[in-house]
């Protein structure tokens, strides 16, 4: 490696324009004769909407129009769509309800919009949306898996009787019936999977911009995926055809997966730009951000293992609900599926897996993918299982573990993941000893001693990233492929653009992918930019969610970097009157090997677009695409140990120690990794002691602002501890495995496994707020 | 946010006279509780006239015998006074935990008594330390000002102009912080008076707003130490419920954060 090469901690390109303001995001983006919309939305749960009179709004100062759901249908533009589809074990097809970008008819949670107010200022819109009257018939609603799924319960849709979405299977459910008949001991118990609001530090935002003469669209969006927003808006909702319309998401502030989707507002700006003829700005404010952000998670289990007297596992069997809130959002079916089914047999050997998963429409949210999606709660419950089995078992939990771990790869577990590589006797031998595993009785002996429960708990997760082989993938009803696409274009004076189908909105792109460049040609990374986010700039790509954009995106990148300095070196060759095979790329030179010859990179580029001395029948110019499809998932997995103390007084939980041991594979950038996994962890010790979604009982959501929503703060967090062990991934040409979300999957098992050692009460459901924890410790309840 | 009008008068006389002249005007001395509820378009005041500048509010001086901080003080330049460090160093503490430093920079004692939120820090050591709120108009008793929740003994336009702390022999203040909000989850004031009373008040438990604990008082009262107080049963009748907390854990609360006021105290 260079200095800024793979594997070097180089400082953040991208932070300048941030930390300093001077970051482009989408509402700093101001266009010429630019209105402001702002959107009419249900306060009720559920409801039928007999009747919208915007006669006075319209007559507000500054009201350009209103539109409503029903202009919407007439003018044909189509439902929202969920792209995976997933079929029930009858082999039914998945049952959706309509998703009208605005409600016409019905609304089905509070904060869907039924109207929207387009004014010359953003006051003057909400003033206005204020005058619009709305004839709501309210109906009974169901917020909760529980009342939704209850006998009589309201009905949402009619397309999904008693509110059931799918009722899908994975595994082997005889092989499982068979392995608990034979069992020495089994495990059981049931748990919550607590729903979350993902709170991207930007709130989403659209500008949409009409253009009549070419009778072309432009949308700056806040998008995970501009590409797949155009392709979604074009074929599916008919707003323009993929041609006419631009999409560019510039700097985005945080996604954890929410902005993947397309959401109704995005659309109805860019339909409503060209219905008012002016360009359409929509910022939403933090509190739409709550009620209309996709939230993740929401999950109620039972599961149950199966142990043979030497406490190896012999099954597993999982039933889990899964609310989807009132509309299945654009990627909502695969999360609890196959996202969430197929890491079930997390590291261990596992010879029968079954789980059952049934999907709920609710009068909430809708529910999709978020920073781990679906991979979280197979860790929570699997990990949680795990602490819960070696207590019940009376054994150590680490032996535990070690004993079931898979140590033989490749693996194939019996739920569809083939696991390529891994090491986890050594990531939970590390983590042990960076925790004084050991030393722990003592410590806890102490604690109480001073009055404090102290507790120690582990989670050794596993998550599959990089999604995926597009033929797999697609095999299991994904509607799109997930490969990644990426061009790079040498300019005639050596500097160098990567343009990539990937997209960062935190991640680092711009450095980590620039690094790859460096790496190669020995250049410094000032003299690469990475161009991404812009669909009239980019070749089609697929966006960044899953951990994929070093797994997949770097290995497109890869691709196409062998390609340029395959012709590149051809260029050199014949300009050194060498032979292709002795030349060298070093320090931005390409050098006859043992000679003294060499020609610097800008005088190859310069030769290859001047075309005046190439080699014949060569094509002048130095840019190249690639289109990489991985052959696998990747499996980035490590072993997460936590101790901590709970006040007794008060329930309050503190951290002593935090130790996570991860295996990304190949680094790029350690420090970017680093921060990478820092955010997942404080996202898992969120959900596990601080954050929740809470629906009171008339379907209103109770924490709909930060005053209620617990969001982690700096102090609610320890110092975290930590290494990695490495197993390069086979699967692709840099060895790298994705790290974005293994701390939001691997923390929160790890805390609730703390928290319940400590209190001696293994009954603790997340979040473990102080109330809760002090009511879990015995005699309190 | 609706429009409204801002005013910055510099003169307590100034603001009464601004404040009449608005048809629905309102204070604002810091504006943690004013503009969210505004931003939300919850409230729709004609003018608001900002208090918090005009320097005769804005001070703490000390005698022997009382502290008093002015009301447009703001909250970390009581963290940062030496005077009250140094005479009832409790308070201090108290301002030390309110909120985040970006609260602390921008609040102010008056404003936040003047709300009389009841998961407020301040009304408990007001109530403890039975201070006397001064305001443009009269003195009011702590006893006489706090009347349950956002409601006090104000009347619509008068402006608290000071308070004044007795100062005690002992004084100490615990809370257990909301993890949202941050506002007290239950939050308690102990004092011992120089003639030996003991005063204890609760903020953030009562459905009410700040409290007396009477059932604390007897047990400090007859021996002056957090274990006098594990034996005392405090009832969860009354208390506040919610998401964050239950009222039977709020009742604990009220236990445990005097004892730890207490320790405090020393």
């Amino acid at each position: 490696m260079g200095v800024e090469g793979i594997g070097a901690s180089v400082v953040r390109k991208e932070d300048r324009r941030f930390i300093t303001g001077k970051g482009r995001y989408v509402d700093d983006i101001k266009v010429q004769g630019m209105t402001f919309a702002h959107f009419v939305r249900s306060p009720h749960a559920h409801a039928k909407v007999k009747g919208i009179d915007a006669t006075a709004a319209k007559k507000m100062p500054g009201v350009v129009d209103v539109l409503t759901g029903q202009q919407i249908v007439d003018d044909k533009i189509g439902n929202l769509i969920c792209g995976w589809a997933v079929h029930s074990k009858d082999g039914s097809a998945m049952k959706m309800g309509a998703w009208p970008a605005m409600a016409p008819e019905t609304v089905r949670f509070v904060g869907q919009a039924v109207a929207v107010v387009i004014a010359e200022t953003k006051n003057q819109a909400r003033d206005a949306a204020e005058a619009v009257v709305v004839d709501y018939e309210e109906l009974p609603s169901a917020h909760h898996i529980s009342m939704a799924i209850a006998p009589g319960a309201p009905q949402l849709h009619p397309e999904a009787p008693g509110n059931i979405v799918y009722d899908w299977e994975i595994g082997d459910e005889a092989a499982v019936k068979d392995a608990f008949s034979k069992a020495a001991n089994v495990v059981s118990f049931e748990l919550v999977n607590n729903r979350l609001v993902p709170n991207a530090m930007e709130p989403r935002a659209a500008l949409a911009e009409y253009n009549e003469a070419e009778e072309h669209f432009t949308l700056y969006t806040t998008s995970q995926n501009p590409h797949v927003a155009r392709l979604v808006l074009s074929a599916f909702y008919n707003v323009a055809p993929e041609n006419k319309l631009r999409v560019v998401a510039p700097d985005v502030g945080g996604g954890f997966g929410s902005k993947i989707f397309i959401y109704p507002e995005e659309m109805v700006a860019l339909w409503a730009s060209k219905k008012v003829r002016r360009p359409v700005k929509w910022t939403g404010d933090r509190n739409e951000a709550f009620l209309t952000d996709a939230h993740g998670r929401d999950h109620i289990s039972k599961a149950e293992m199966a142990f043979d007297k030497d406490n190896k596992i012999l099954g597993l069997r999982v039933k889990t609900h899964a609310n989807f809130g009132a509309y299945m959002s654009l990627f909502s079916s695969s999360v609890p599926t196959y996202l969430y089914a197929t890491l079930l047999s997390g590291q261990y050997n596992i010879p029968a897996i079954h789980a059952e998963v049934i999907g709920v429409y609710t009068n909430s949210t809708p529910v999709d993918a978020y920073r781990g999606a679906g991979r979280p709660e197979a860790c929570y419950l699997l990990e949680r299982l795990m602490e819960t089995a070696a207590r019940q078992l009376k054994v150590d939990p680490a032996e535990l573990r070690r004993k079931n771990f898979i140590t033989s790869f490749p693996h194939q577990t019996p739920v569809i993941m083939a696991y390529d590589v891994g090491d986890f006797g050594a990531s939970l031998d590390a983590a042990m000893k960076a925790a004084d595993y050991a030393g722990f009785p003592a410590r806890k002996a102490k604690a109480k001693s001073e009055g404090k429960l102290r507790g120690m708990g582990m989670s050794c997760y596993i998550e599959a990233c990089g999604i995926a082989p597009s033929k797999a993938v697609g095999s299991l009803g994904a509607g799109v492929g997930l490969w990644e696409s990426a061009e790079v274009r040498v300019n005639p004076v050596g500097t160098i653009e990567i343009l990539t189908g990937s997209h960062s909105h935190g991640q680092g792109h711009e450095t980590t992918f620039a690094q790859l460049v460096a790496d190669r040609l020995g250049i410094p990374i000032s003299q690469v930019s990475i161009v991404h986010g812009d669909t009239d700039k980019v070749q089609f790509g697929m966006g960044t969610y899953g951990s994929r954009s070093a797994a997949v995106g770097m290995s497109a990148i890869f691709k196409a970097m062998e390609k340029v300095e395959s012709k590149a070196k051809k260029i050199a060759a014949h300009l050194l009157e060498a032979s292709e095979g002795d030349i060298v790329i070093e320090n931005g030179e390409f050098k006859v090997t043992g000679t003294d010859k060499s020609i610097a990179l800008p005088m190859v580029a310069l030769a290859a677009y001047t075309a005046h001395n190439l080699p014949d029948g060569m094509e002048p110019g130095l840019k190249e695409g690639a289109f990489y499809d991985p052959t696998n998932f990747t499996f980035p997995a490590g072993s997460y140990i936590c101790e901590l103390e709970v006040d007794p007084g008060t329930g309050k939980t503190s951290f002593v120690n935090f130790v996570a041991v991860d295996d990304f594979g190949r680094l790029i950038n350690p420090m970017i990794v680093e921060g990478q996994v820092h955010g997942g962890l404080v996202q898992g010790i969120g959900q596990a002691i601080l954050e929740a979604a809470v629906y009171d009982d008339t379907g209103q959501l109770v924490t709909a602002s930060f005053m209620d929503y617990a969001m982690p703060r700096a102090d609610d967090v320890p110092s975290f501890k930590l290494s990695h062990t490495t197993t390069l991934c086979p699967g692709n040409p840099l060895g790298v495995k994705g790290c974005g979300e293994a701390g939001a999957i691997g923390a929160s098992a790890a805390v609730i496994n703390a928290i319940t050692d400590a209190i001696g009460n293994n009954k603790l459901e997340m979040p473990a707020t102080p109330d809760r924890v002090w009511h879990a410790i015995p005699g309190n309840a | 946010m609706y429009s409204t009008t801002y005013h910055r008068p510099s003169t307590v006389e100034e603001a009464v006279a601004l404040f009449a002249k608005g048809s629905d005007a309102k204070y604002l001395a810091g504006g943690h509780t004013l503009l969210p509820v505004m931003k939300q378009r919850l409230t729709a005041p004609s003018d608001v006239i900002d208090i918090a500048r005009i320097p005769a509010l804005i001070g703490i001086e000390a005698s022997a015998d009382t502290l008093t901080i002015k009301a447009a003080t703001t909250y970390v330049d009581i963290v940062n006074s030496a005077d009250v460090k140094r005479t009832i160093p409790a308070i201090a503490h108290l301002t030390s935990v309110v909120g985040d430093p970006a609260v602390r920079a921008r609040g102010t004692i008056g404003g936040s008594v003047a709300t009389n939120d009841p998961s407020a820090d301040y009304p408990a050591a007001v109530l403890a330390l039975n201070a006397t709120i001064k305001t443009n108009k009269r003195s009011i008793a702590a006893e006489d000002f706090f009347k349950g929740l956002f409601a006090t003994a104000l009347d619509e336009n008068e402006i608290i102009t000071a308070i004044s702390f007795p100062i005690p022999a002992k004084a100490g203040y615990s809370k257990m912080r909301n993890p949202a909000s941050r506002f007290a989850l239950t939050g308690v004031f102990v004092v011992q008076t120089k003639s030996g009373e003991i005063r204890v008040a609760a903020t953030g438990a009562s459905q009410n707003g700040v409290m007396r604990v009477p059932a604390i008082e007897a047990a400090l009262k007859a021996n002056w130490s957090a274990s006098a107080l594990d034996g005392v049963k405090i009832s969860d009748e009354g208390l506040m419920a919610d998401i964050h907390g239950s009222s039977d854990y709020r009742a604990n609360l009220i236990k445990v954060m005097a004892q730890r006021a207490v320790t405090a105290a020393g």
